[in-house]
């Protein structure tokens, strides 16, 4: 079958199988390997990539189902060389070791900000509570998030009022 | 990898269409909603449908209404809706709470009502509180529709009273008063299925007695979303602590837990009694602290 989905602002096109994964038409068909594969069971979180702005697990959609939506990931992020202030928060207060779950759980700290710029440190927690850091960082990336609170205007919004 | 095994994808964009596809496609087909119970067991091969019908695009399943005397949940409301619903909050409190420990924020996203009913997973929250609450399901057919209580609403684990040419529509829940509900789970950790949940709803009479009440429970064996002796025993007695152990200790003959990797048989069946009179402490004090509140306003 053909979908289309539009990944970054580009749309892809292609012919795929109807059993395949987001995570995978991500990855193989838009070559877009930012987005991790992880658990492969929704446990993780890793996978996660903003649908229509909405953090989703990309392991547990159907790209079929996609077709038609608008897909942030973690290339999204960065726009004309600005980076999202959640990655520049990420950057400041070591929010990543190994990095395997930082672009899941940007895109979500980017949605939750989306929603409510000033979260708490609990507010962040739970947010962030379907995803595994697996080197135990969660300190540090609550920090990142704060800072990106703190410190950033989101470069799409920027981008929006000039 | 884990991927599912090879399927039809069809689209439905109404409720109308969704069920023509169902008729049309046979006992093969299966609807995906949020597609998180059905697709990780797809992925596992023990779910193999021949044909997958999305029903993401039947807008007009998405609503929290109310009406006269009852609230109507339109099948593919997302947790997240029900989470956040001031209108649910206000009259049947156990929402919110089971639904802040449903999964996970991110997986509450994209899993639906009609979903959760229909995966029929005996550990899976929503079909205890709905249960708990004396909520009726709306299924639909070419033929019409029809309305089927929550009791006969599970005939198995895993299989509902829905059949292969229809589709659950909407939820149901009576609006009583004097009521309030709670719910209280037991987890290993967030996102984790329940080890032991456990849901209550009261209704009092105006002398403080309970003229209703009853409980359901999740991932403690089949046929525990409402237990019937504990529902009697609820029938008219005064809210005691005496009374929530009583009915602790009948709601944990009831149910059959397994040993497995979440706990012993012996600790949930535990847990079965303790959630149990926690959830019907909880429910009776939100009833008095509304009404005193009520005469409060009143007064003012």
């Amino acid at each position: 079958m053909q979908v289309n989905i539009v990944i970054n602002g580009q749309e892809v096109t292609e012919e795929i199988e109807p059993r395949m994964l987001l995570v995978h038409f991500i990855r193989d068909q838009a070559g877009l390997t930012g987005t991790h594969w992880g658990c492969d069971t929704s446990n993780c979180g890793t996978c996660v990539v903003l649908i229509d702005g909405e953090p989703v697990k990309s392991c547990t959609t159907l790209a079929a189902m996609t077709s038609g939506h608008q897909v942030t990931t973690v290339e999204g992020m960065e726009v004309d060389g600005v980076l999202d202030p959640v990655q520049e928060g990420f950057m400041q207060c070591h929010g990543l070791q190994c990095g395997f779950c930082t672009p899941g759980m940007m895109l979500t700290a980017r949605a939750l900000l989306d929603q409510n710029p000033d979260p708490s440190e609990h507010e962040i927690r739970e947010a962030i509570s379907g995803q595994i850091c697996r080197c135990t960082g969660y300190s540090s990336i609550v920090r990142s998030i704060r800072w990106a609170a703190e410190n950033g205007t989101p470069v799409s919004l920027e981008g929006a009022s000039s | 990898m884990q991927v599912p095994a090879p399927f039809e994808y069809e689209r439905a964009s109404s409720v109308s269409e969704a069920i023509a596809l169902r008729e049309r496609l046979g006992e093969e087909a299966r609807f995906v909603a949020g597609g998180h119970s059905l697709l990780p067991m797809m992925k596992l091969r023990l779910a193999t449908p021949e044909y997958l019908i999305d029903i993401n695009d039947c807008t007009e399943l998405f609503y929290i209404n109310e009406e006269a005397e009852e609230i109507r949940i339109g099948a593919m409301t997302r947790h997240r809706e029900l989470l956040e619903s001031e209108l649910l909050a206000q009259h049947f409190p156990i929402f919110r709470d089971a639904e802040q420990v449903i999964a996970d924020p991110v997986v509450r996203n994209r899993g639906t009502l009609g979903g959760s009913l229909c995966q029929a997973d005996p550990s899976e929250d929503l079909s205890a509180v709905c249960a708990a609450l004396d909520a009726s399901c709306v299924i639909a057919s070419t033929s019409g529709e029809r309305v089927v209580p929550m009791g006969d609403f599970h005939v198995g684990p895993y299989e509902t009273a829905v059949g292969p040419a229809e589709m659950l529509t909407e939820i149901r829940l009576p609006l009583r008063p004097n009521g309030s509900s709670a719910y209280h789970k037991v987890e290993r950790r967030a996102g984790d299925w329940a080890v032991v949940s456990a849901g209550a709803a009261v209704w009092m009479t105006g002398d403080g007695a309970i003229a209703d009440g009853r409980v359901g429970l999740a991932a403690v064996g089949p046929n525990t979303t409402n237990i019937e002796p504990v529902r009697q025993a609820l029938q008219g007695s005064a809210p005691s602590e005496d009374l929530y152990e009583q009915v602790g200790a009948i709601a944990a003959e009831h149910c059959s837990p397994v040993t497995d990797q979440r706990g012993t048989a012996e600790y949930k069946t535990h847990l079965a009694k303790e959630l149990t009179k926690r959830a019907l402490r909880t429910a009776v004090a939100r009833v008095t602290s509304t009404t005193n509140g009520a005469m409060t306003n009143g007064a003012g």
